[in-house]
């Protein structure tokens, strides 16, 4: 059976943060008319199209600007970063190549595709959350012999 | 100008999303992909909450084909489900699941100025760079 780690589970900051994010891709979508996929707006800057570079960009910056502000006013919540290196590497280059050529990640499909209720999306996001249950059940479980 | 504007905004508004839900944080995330372990449901719940505000606004733009600041609405083509698709989200998965990192929070995170995620956001522009170098090179052959 599953067992829930209840200290560990923040429902309302979830259900809150997860509000502002849709707020962001409705606003995306209905104020510009795209969709608030991270990995396909920061792909689409390696192969750079005319008119297509400075939106791109300041999306990807108002990301990196999000916890810079925060810190002017709050302390910024934990980011906890316990893999290694040589580990961050591999998980950015899977998640890198993995992404363009699905077509997208959890915000793309996980959160606006599910939105808009397509059937490519909900199959992305199945085989992306299964894939990382099964990642985390064998580093976490079968390697540590744990 | 507004349409650059509208996309610093959204990257805002996105950014303090991820850091108010607490999936900027890598353990977070790992607790929810840890279903035979403390199983933490936050996530469940961020990707519920989104999808809530995103339904209501996704039935109103597919009935639009301009969007209110005046550009054209640019929704997927319902597409296919083939092998790229299910081999992609799986490799992606398999990466998520390594370090608890998935995109939007790896740009956060280094926003944050860690380290390590400047080191996995690296390699996953150098993924992007190589997955379009492989489909340059099929595109020629």
């Amino acid at each position: 059976m599953i067992e829930i780690a209840w200290e560990n589970f923040t429902p309302w900051s979830a259900l809150a943060g997860g509000i502002i994010i849709g707020l962001s891709a409705a606003g995306f979508i209905l104020l510009n008319g795209r969709i608030a996929g991270i990995s396909g707006i920061l792909g689409g800057l390696l192969v750079p199209q005319k008119r297509d570079v400075l939106w791109r960009i300041a999306f990807l910056a108002g990301m990196l600007a999000a916890p810079l502000l925060w810190m002017m006013t709050a302390e910024l919540p934990a980011i906890e970063i316990k893999a290694s290196y040589p580990v961050l590497m591999v998980a950015g280059l899977l998640v890198g190549i993995g992404t363009r050529y699905g077509s997208g990640c959890t915000s793309g499909h996980g959160v606006c595709g599910l939105s808009r209720l397509s059937p490519r999306s909900l199959v992305a996001t199945l085989t992306f959350m299964v894939a990382g249950f099964v990642t985390v059940f064998i580093i976490r479980h079968l390697m540590t012999g744990a | 100008m507004k349409f650059n504007l509208a996309s610093f905004g959204a990257g805002l508004l996105f950014g303090f999303g991820l850091l108010v839900s607490g999936m900027a944080n890598p353990e977070k995330v790992l607790g929810f992909l840890d279903i035979a372990g403390q199983w933490d449901p936050s996530l469940a719940l961020v990707m519920g909450g989104a999808i809530l505000v995103g339904l209501f606004a996704f039935t109103v733009a597919k009935k639009r084909t301009i969007s209110f600041l005046g550009f054209d609405m640019r929704l997927p083509a319902s597409g296919r489900l083939d092998k790229r698709l299910v081999v992609g989200s799986l490799v992606f998965g398999a990466g998520w699941g390594l370090a608890g990192f998935c995109p939007g929070p790896g740009l956060v995170a280094l926003g944050a100025g860690k380290s390590g995620a400047l080191v996995f956001v690296a390699a996953m522009v150098a993924g992007m760079g190589l997955f379009e170098v492989i489909e340059k090179h099929r595109a020629t052959k």
